[in-house]
């Protein structure tokens, strides 16, 4: 990056600005810990603040039956509380209809009851925010989640209800309201804080003037932290360089183990004391398809921590967790690794390898640093070495013997030439056989039966277990060795085999996804395509919504034709449309729900929303492959609404071009006859006996020929405005097709004043099953269209069979069709070449309308034998009678 | 109209056949010469032919613009010229007029309208080639030598801005004026079609008896304004 564009104001901190002026301010009143008086300073700057007009409603005050902070509340606006399962809560939506200008909510870390819209109180709060209400809060620093762990160290408690770091660091304001710990523990002696023997407790432990100490200068530190960042927020919007340390990155390490957090939060902070850029990063082995639902749940929750502490998050699909972080940290330039270490025996790791020390040999220039676990965490922590393997299944078992037994008759005729020990290999081959097709726990059964059957059938003396040569036991104890190894080994590649295999079905359900993405047109054809991927991969109910014009939401597609999402179910996914969050099952909103709902992003905005329902829920990964399915889709998506919004702007602008032309025919073609009446008839008014008879008598001949001109042109006006309207009712009857041509003939013989009209009806045609009216109508048009734009030769009107059915055929000599408009010379308002002002425009359009009324077809060819057009009224074989 | 000398010689360009029959008994009722042409091809040739006094020209013609023809027209004996117009011709019409066309009639139309554009085109030619430097009927007198205007003998006092207009609206008396071509007469060319209206306005109320009803300053609406004596 150049220096200039570092200097320059970052459009992401000028955004930043701009949308926290929309948003409602955040103040946070931060003590050390309870008692401090933060309830109290917040209710004395609301009562100050309501002297000066402002709108303050209190949305909750947790007084803790203290008398001073109470006297303070009192007149003060109080949202009542609602119950929820026998909980009171705070109503949210009471606050969200009232809309003050500030709402005061204590403890942002109160845990709502269940079945509350969100599970924290600060998520409450973020809603309050994004309506434009001012929010202040009080909050103790044990409940920062970043110092979680420090505060639980110092103190011996671990305080459950957390508030992400992002929270605090998104606050307008934090107000640290502090009190020297003498102080504190006074108030707390006086009672001001707890009842007498709470307090005694609590004075022996929490309070212990140590712990108050060091919570105050936790407190302390956080407050400066948090002054630090505003200025240097403030130097970034004002395009001030920022001090980051130069291309500083960390990636933390995550398992499904309890103490992942920890390790979460540790490099949460040296991120922030390095200000640099973290990310947190699970490998996702051939292991991760058997972990228990607690461990997965345990995962996302720390891979969500991750992502509230600022980190930026991704499941990795790999063989070997050292190899696959490795080869992602120095794809994403990290300059230091975190992991967390769990305590394990040497032979433990001399045996399973560990992925510390593969970290640390291979890590080449990244740094490692690894946290220690809790003891407690680790030893609580179900055999983890064992639960890579599938467990023991029957029908492994079953095969691990029959692999002995098979083993046992081969060694059997060997035996007679063969060393007793040699016989180990194939037991061997059995063991290495079983581990391959079975996994590990198979392998090791086949090895123990294997020495079993071994020393039974084949070692000195035969059919008893005991063993005489020393050598056989050393042969035993070798192949019991070597067994077990083979296992191992054998047991993991199977699972390497495992991995890539999903990884593969992973990248074959993305190719997939996207062939039938691409080949989308619509936005209902991408959502369907998504709905029946994701329900294939998950085997889940699927529905993809999608966003109907700025606020609204339609169904655009599900896994089944008949599944329709619930009116209940749709608030929610409006919810994740509207936020961008994913809300339901699973998620940080509504997580009681059947459904998940994760938003469908494009780079600019969210398309839709895809929801999945599933007895289990869905585990990181799949809903992290959801994910890529979604950022796929959501773009296509994107694409079919542009092509389709574009397709209706064409043919609006084609429907504005017809009334164009419309306007300019009926301007020029009623027109251009009145022009021609009006003048002679003038004329002749004005200058009548200066005219001679001759011209009188050529002035009033045009009089007619102009209205007879426009009376066709009105006629065939109100056809084709007939036949728009769906008016037209086809009378249909066996009509004689030498008839219509001789009436059609006659009938033109006006128009065609020295020209040659001839006929030509094919001798024995059957009756045609037409309207007569329409049929003379559309033969005439075509005639007196040949007679406008086909020259100046004969004209020829003809029937005949052609193809099983009836052609009436048109015919000129003239310059015939220019190239292209054999196709759209039906249209309206398509002229052919010709004199302008001839023609309406309009004539070949009634024909192909009436054709289809009587279902004939109309179509136009040159034609073949000599210059010309040619124009055929086709009528089927089934007209025929 | 003082009678001519010699017969005027009428040049008729449309191309539909019925315009032309009532055109040319009407001017040769008038005691014109008419030659005919459907087409911008034969007016091109009828114009090499001869000279003309009146050029009646349809604006869409099938083969082009009949506007194109006042070139070769206006370097063969500069007749007067008439252009017939549709009612979706307005543009080609504006431009036909700012190209120098004297008027326009606008289809359909009656002979007597006609007859009145054609007779006013030929008066403002002849008034051009030496014609009275001074109007005057009795109400109101303009003498465009001296700069000086009168309404009932009074100096209405208009501005040096009025003046120019209604200078050049009697200078082309009987003719229509474009916007453009009266926006040419302040020189200054910052001014809108706009601040014209507004100046034509102060104009009226001070020379007109009923400025709401005009009757010396007309309005051609969407062409410009017509002195009419």
């Amino acid at each position: 990056m150049s220096h200039e564009e570092e200097r320059r104001p970052s459009p992401d901190a000028l955004l930043e600005q701009a949308k926290a002026e929309t948003r409602g301010k955040l103040k946070i009143y931060l003590g050390a810990a309870p008692g401090v008086g933060k309830t109290y300073e917040m209710l004395s700057d609301a009562r100050k603040r309501r002297l000066t007009g402002v709108d303050v409603v209190a949305g909750v005050i947790e007084t803790h039956g203290r008398s001073e902070t109470m006297a303070l509340a009192e007149g003060l606006e109080i949202i009542p509380k609602r119950k929820l399962r026998g909980v009171d809560e705070m109503d949210l939506d009471a606050l969200l209809v009232r809309k003050p200008k500030v709402a005061l909510i204590d403890e942002l870390a109160h845990r709502n009851a269940d079945g509350s819209r969100h599970p924290k109180r600060w998520q409450d709060v973020d809603e309050l925010l994004a309506a434009g209400i001012d929010v202040w809060s009080t909050l103790n620093v044990q409940h920062i989640e970043s110092l979680n762990d420090i505060v639980a160290r110092i103190t011996r408690v671990r305080v459950r209800e957390t508030v992400p770091d992002a929270v605090l660091e998104r606050a307008d304001a934090i107000e640290l309201i502090d009190l020297t710990p003498e102080e504190l523990i006074q108030r707390l002696r006086e009672g001001k804080v707890y009842t007498p023997d709470q307090a005694q407790r609590a004075l022996r432990h929490y309070f212990a003037p140590g712990n108050l100490s060091a919570l105050r200068e936790l407190a302390m530190r956080r407050a400066a932290d948090r002054i630090d960042e505003q200025v240097r927020g403030l130097r970034q919007a004002q395009g001030e360089s920022a001090p980051w340390a130069a291309g500083e990155r960390l990636l933390a390490c995550i398992d499904e183990r309890e103490a992942s957090p920890e390790v979460v939060r540790h490099a949460k902070r040296r991120a922030d004391q390095a200000k640099a850029q973290w990310l947190a990063v699970h490998v996702e082995t051939g292991r991760s398809a058997r972990l228990t639902e607690i461990q997965r749940m345990r995962l996302a929750e720390t891979l969500r921590l991750a992502e509230r502490l600022g980190a930026e998050t991704a499941t990795l699909p790999g063989a070997q967790v050292a190899d696959t972080l490795l080869a992602y940290a120095r794809e994403q330039n990290v300059t230091q690794i975190i992991v967390g270490k769990a305590h394990r025996s040497l032979v433990f790791e001399a045996i399973f390898g560990s992925v510390v020390r593969q970290l640390i040999d291979r890590a080449g220039a990244i740094a490692i640093e690894v946290v220690p676990e809790d003891a407690a965490h680790s030893s609580r922590s179900p055999l983890p070495f064992l639960s890579p393997w599938p467990a023991l299944t029957s029908r492994g078992a079953a095969e691990a013997v029959s692999m002995t037994a098979a083993a046992t008759l081969v060694a059997w005729p060997l035996d007679a030439w063969l060393n007793v020990s040699n016989l180990t290999l194939v037991y061997l081959a059995a063991v290495l056989g079983s581990a391959l097709t079975r996994g590990l726990w198979a392998g090791l059964l086949t090895g123990f039966a294997s020495a079993l059957a071994f020393n039974w059938f084949y070692t000195d003396p035969r059919f008893t277990f005991t063993v005489a040569d020393p050598d056989n036991v050393l042969a035993i104890l070798a192949f019991t060795g070597a067994a077990l190894v083979v296992s191992i080994l054998a047991g993991r590649a199977r699972q390497q085999t495992l991995s890539a295999r999903s990884e593969a079905r992973t990248s074959r359900e993305l190719f997939g996804l996207g062939r039938m993405l691409t080949s989308a047109t619509t936005e209902d054809e991408a959502a369907s395509a998504l709905a029946r991927y994701a329900a294939r991969a998950f085997d889940v109910e699927c529905v993809v919504l999608a966003r109907v014009g700025l606020g609204g939401i339609r169904q655009a597609g599900a896994s089944a034709p008949d599944l329709v999402l619930p009116e209940v179910d749709m608030a929610a996914a409006k919810w994740t449309l509207d936020k961008g969050e994913p809300t339901g099952r699973g998620a940080d909103t509504l997580p009681g729900a059947r459904w998940l709902f994760l938003p469908l992003r494009t780079r600019r905005l969210i398309a839709g929303v895809v929801g999945v329902a599933r007895l289990e829920p869905l585990s990181p990964a799949e809903r992290r492959r959801l994910g890529s399915m979604g950022d796929q889709t959501a773009s296509a998506m994107e694409r079919a609404h542009i092509a389709q919004a574009l397709e209706q702007s064409r043919v609006e602008t084609e429907a504005e071009r017809l009334r164009g032309t419309m306007l300019a025919s009926l301007s020029h073609d009623l027109k251009t006859p009145i022009a021609g009446i009006l003048g002679a008839a003038s004329s002749l008014r004005t200058y009548g006996d200066k005219h001679d008879m001759q011209t009188q008598r050529a002035l009033l001949a045009s009089i007619e020929d102009e209205a007879n001109r426009m009376q066709r042109y009105v006629s065939k006006l109100l056809d084709m405005t007939r036949l728009e309207a769906g008016s037209i009712q086809a009378h249909i009857e066996a009509v004689e097709p030498a008839d219509v041509i001789s009436a059609v003939a006659s009938r033109v013989q006006a128009l065609a004043t020295g020209r040659n009209v001839t006929t030509d009806v094919e001798p024995g045609l059957p009756m045609v099953r037409a309207d007569a009216a329409l049929l003379d109508q559309s033969l005439a048009n075509l005639v007196e269209n040949a007679l406008v734009h086909g020259g100046t030769g004969p004209i020829a009107i003809r029937a005949q069979r052609r193809d099983g059915g009836l052609a009436f055929e048109v015919t000129d000599e003239g310059p015939g069709l220019a190239p292209g408009d054999e196709g759209r010379i039906f249209d309206r308002f398509v002229r052919g070449a010709g004199p302008v002002g001839d023609g309406t425009g309009l004539g070949l359009a009634i024909v192909k309308g009436f054709a289809g009324l009587m279902g004939a077809t109309a179509s136009a060819r040159n034609r073949s034998d000599r210059r010309g057009a040619a124009f055929v009224l086709t009528f089927p074989p089934d007209a025929l009678t | 109209m003082s009678a001519p000398k010699r017969r005027l010689q009428a040049l008729v360009v449309d191309d539909e056949a019925a315009i032309r029959r009532f055109l040319r008994s009407t001017l040769v009722a008038e005691d014109f010469d008419v030659k005919e042409a459907g087409s911008v091809a034969e007016a091109r040739t009828a114009i090499k032919d001869a000279v003309y006094d009146l050029a009646v020209l349809d604006l869409g013609l099938p083969d082009g613009n009949g506007a194109d023809l006042m070139q070769e027209l206006g370097s063969s004996g500069a007749p007067a010229i008439i252009v017939l117009s549709a009612l979706d011709d307005e543009t080609r019409k504006v431009s036909a007029l700012d190209g120098g066309a004297d008027d326009f009639v606008s289809k359909p139309f009656g002979v007597p309208e006609f007859m009145a554009r054609v007779r006013a085109a030929l008066r403002h030619r002849l008034q051009m080639q030496g014609g009275a430097p001074i109007f005057d009927d009795g109400r109101l007198s303009v003498d465009l030598v001296r700069r000086i205007v009168r309404v009932d003998g009074a100096d209405p006092k208009l501005t040096p801005r009025e003046y120019a207009l209604l200078h050049e609206l009697v200078t082309h008396a009987g003719k229509v004026l474009t916007h453009r071509q009266l926006l040419k007469a302040w020189l200054s060319g910052e001014a809108d079609v706009q601040a014209l209206r507004v100046h034509i306005r102060h104009v009226r109320q001070k020379i007109e008896i009923a400025p709401d009803r005009p009757r010396y300053v007309t309005t051609e609406p969407g062409v410009g304004y017509r002195f009419t004596g």
